[in-house]
């Protein structure tokens, strides 16, 4: 039994007079106890959307639709009230974002921040938990602890709030840490040092670790499972090494193709994927990297690509896939499962203003810059 | 003209900058403004750049870099210093002068939606520098320059009546390349150009950069902070730490055989995105962040963090850039920390260092031989 089981999760924006957006459509994946999963994709693709249902973090409102199961421990997160949640969220499952300035409280002290989890679950008060506060922070490398409890986030730099962040977050060492885009807004040497102290926490405490980034070299260094996001859902799921060394989706593939490697000799060509990650069909009329895609065959528009589960372990969604050597393709599928898809909702990636005019051209702004 | 063939190597030098600084002043005060201080953004930088090639230009976020870029094509004036473009001085041209040179040098900035006008279509983003210097003399053969550079960055004909907020960020970034193209440049200052796109965007952008050096002979200084990126681009890269170069060699070289500390510890930081390759390369931690720029340390500007600063030297006398193997190297201990001969030393450090303490050097790892942590 797993740590965590997603199942099927969706999450719907419903708008009066707009299409239905699906930003997550029946992402399903598991993290066992220890393991450090990886969540990885471009903007858009409902990585975040993911976090933020399983914390049971997205803002209420009219139109929110969140279907599906979140397993954590036995118990399914989603169908919780919000006083249970509140008592599993920073005790056993505990979360890091990307901007450690937006989510810390510039008005309040670092020290009062963090006492405040110690003090909601652990009921540690006063000198005791000041005091286990300051061993939180000299935990996570920040020096001089005593005196940065005192300090507010703006005297801290980026990579120090960080930490702080971190040290909240392991504060009553929850089984469970996701990490959103941890290391985005930090420069390289900072980011190695967060990573490097995200990898002590969990091989220290069995903490397991949902690892959310668009960073494929992070990814690499970091992850023992990886799933693949485009347009909402996981089109592909292996073990780190069988994934970076044959990866089977296209859209997997492409990927790797585009990162420019420190390791690679001047001039090699990238070989990018054509078009912009707002071209994409609707789940229910094939698959959403479709338009993209080189592997392109009639199969792959009509329907939604089934899952395909293989011998070695690995899943991936694609009528196509990436041929492997020695292998007659489909020898190696043990099970598929057939995609199903909402009738008329689109995924968030493809939500325009207004109708392309053109073919190619897209009109909303800012979907594809990095979060 | 003579001083732009490069005697000894007999290269064609488009730009030299010598000893550039670009103080910014601190100023306090109501009444009066005092200047208590100044932020020393770039402090001493030497570079030349090679005609038809690629410099690229690396450091963390406030090491100068943006500056350098800007200090280059005279966008902020240089405290002091001297920037020689094609053998002309830009620093002392009068303003009517430099304004015909910008002609030349073009800039291509991070963010597309930011340094486009967003009230302005395609075709009057790129008209309006050519109407400023003048070139196609009507509508119609300007018209004609505006298509062939859209064919050449890759946009589509009817991309000239829409407005930027119509394009996605990658086709915005074409667009902020356009501009710079138009008018025939033969260095274009990048900064940044790839870092706020998509991965699979930025690599259509970078390829796009490459097919046009190649096919228009440009010059490039690309300023990023992603070393991968910087790498796969230029010929030339300079490592800036706190407002000055660090390092500088051919790129290869550079990945090969880094030589100054910080350029090891920047390399071994990068993710790789190949399992077996993480798994098997040593990290060197550098500790602690920049320290501020407005009261840079002493002495070499990265021995608070050097995993092999030694006693004497590093930290009360600056390193000057010096040869070494065809790389130039701003420290003092170079040859000794490539030999391995300072290693010994270096795991001692490892051993007394105090646990938890995020400021002193501190070191995890060292590679077992230079290069070798890849």
């Amino acid at each position: 039994m797993a740590l965590l089981d997603v199942e099927d999760l969706s999450v719907t924006f419903a708008r009066r007079g707009q299409r239905t957006v699906r930003a997550v459509d029946g992402v399903s994946f598991s993290v066992e106890a220890g393991e450090v999963v990886g969540l990885v994709g471009e903007s858009g693709c409902g990585k975040s959307v993911t976090s933020l249902a399983i914390m049971g973090l997205l803002p209420k409102q009219p139109g929110l639709q969140v279907a599906g199961k979140a397993v954590f421990d036995g118990t399914d997160l989603l169908q919780l009230d919000d006083r249970s949640r509140r008592d599993i969220r920073g005790r056993d499952v505990a979360m890091i974002f990307q901007d450690p300035l937006s989510s810390l409280n510039p008005v309040v002290p670092i020290g009062l921040q963090v006492t405040e989890v110690l003090t909601r679950h652990r009921g540690m008060k006063g000198e005791a938990a000041a005091k286990e506060a300051a061993q939180l922070l000299d935990r996570v490398g920040i020096p001089d602890p005593r005196r940065r409890l005192k300090e507010y986030p703006h005297q801290l730099s980026g990579g120090m709030r960080q930490r702080a962040l971190i040290a909240m977050a392991v504060a009553c060492q929850p089984r469970l840490l996701i990490a959103d885009e941890p290391t985005t807004a930090l420069d390289v040497t900072i980011q190695a040092q967060i990573l490097e102290l995200l990898k002590d926490l969990v091989r220290d405490s069995g903490t397991a670790l949902v690892m959310i980034t668009h960073d494929l070299g992070v990814v690499a260094g970091m992850c023992d499972t990886i799933n693949v996001l485009y347009g909402g859902r996981v089109v592909e799921t292996a073990r780190r090494r069988p994934l970076f060394r044959q990866p089977r989706h296209p859209y997997t593939v492409g990927l790797l193709g585009s990162v420019p490697r420190l390791d690679a000799g001047r001039g090699e060509r990238l070989n990018p994927i054509p078009g912009s990650v707002r071209d994409l069909l609707p789940w229910p009329d094939g698959c959403a990297f479709a338009p993209r895609c080189d592997r392109r065959v009639d199969a792959c528009v009509g329907e939604p690509p089934d899952l395909v589960l293989t011998h070695d372990g690995r899943s991936y969604r694609c009528v196509n896939p990436a041929p492997l050597p020695g292998l007659t393709p489909g020898a190696e599928a043990r099970e598929t499962r057939p995609g199903q898809a909402t009738p008329g909702s689109v995924p968030a990636q493809a939500v325009p203003d207004d109708p392309p005019a053109a073919p190619g051209l897209a009109a909303a702004p800012s979907e594809e810059e990095t979060p | 003209m003579s001083e732009r063939i490069d005697r000894l190597s007999g290269e064609d030098v488009l730009v030299e900058v010598r000893d550039l600084k670009v103080h910014f002043p601190i100023k306090r005060g109501v009444l009066f403004d005092r200047t208590v201080g100044h932020v020393k953004a770039v402090d001493g930088v030497d570079l030349r750049i090679t005609r038809g090639q690629t410099y690229g230009l690396v450091g963390e976020s406030g090491c100068g870099k943006s500056t350098l870029g800007r200090a280059l094509l005279q966008l902020t004036p240089p405290t002091s210093g001297e920037v020689s473009f094609d053998g002309v001085e830009l620093t002392t041209l009068a303003p009517n002068k430099l304004r015909t040179m910008r002609r030349r040098m073009q800039m291509i900035f991070q963010d597309p939606m930011s340094s486009l006008d967003p009230r302005q279509n395609v075709e009057s983003i790129l008209t309006e520098g050519l109407q400023a210097h003048g070139i196609g003399g009507d509508r119609n053969s300007r018209r004609k320059i505006i298509s062939e550079t859209l064919d050449q960055v890759g946009l589509p004909r009817w991309a000239l009546s829409r407005y930027p907020h119509e394009f996605s960020g990658g086709q915005r970034q074409r667009i902020g390349i356009a501009r710079a193209l138009v008018l025939g440049p033969e260095l274009i200052v990048a900064d940044e150009p790839v870092s706020a796109l998509d991965v699979s965007i930025q690599a259509q952008v970078v390829n796009l950069l490459d097919e046009l050096q190649d096919n228009l002979g440009l010059t490039y200084l690309v300023i990023a902070h992603d070393l991968a990126v910087v790498r796969h681009i230029s010929d030339t890269v300079g490592v800036m730490y706190l407002g000055a170069l660090v390092e500088e060699a051919p790129s290869d070289r550079l990945y090969t055989e880094p030589l100054h500390p910080y350029t090891r510890a920047l390399m071994s930081a990068v993710p790789v995105p190949d399992p077996d390759v993480e798994d098997r390369r040593e990290r060197i931690l550098i500790a602690g962040d920049l320290p501020s720029p407005a009261n840079p340390p002493s002495g070499c500007r990265f021995h608070t963090r050097c995993p092999w600063a030694q006693p004497t030297r590093c930290a009360d006398e600056r390193p000057e850039l010096r040869d070494i193997g065809g790389s130039r190297v701003a420290c003092h201990w170079a040859e000794q920390i490539a030999s391995g001969e300072l290693r010994r030393h270096k795991v001692s450090v490892e051993i007394t260092r105090p646990a938890g303490e995020g400021e002193d050097p501190s070191v995890v790892s060292a590679p077992t031989e230079p290069g070798s942590f890849v």
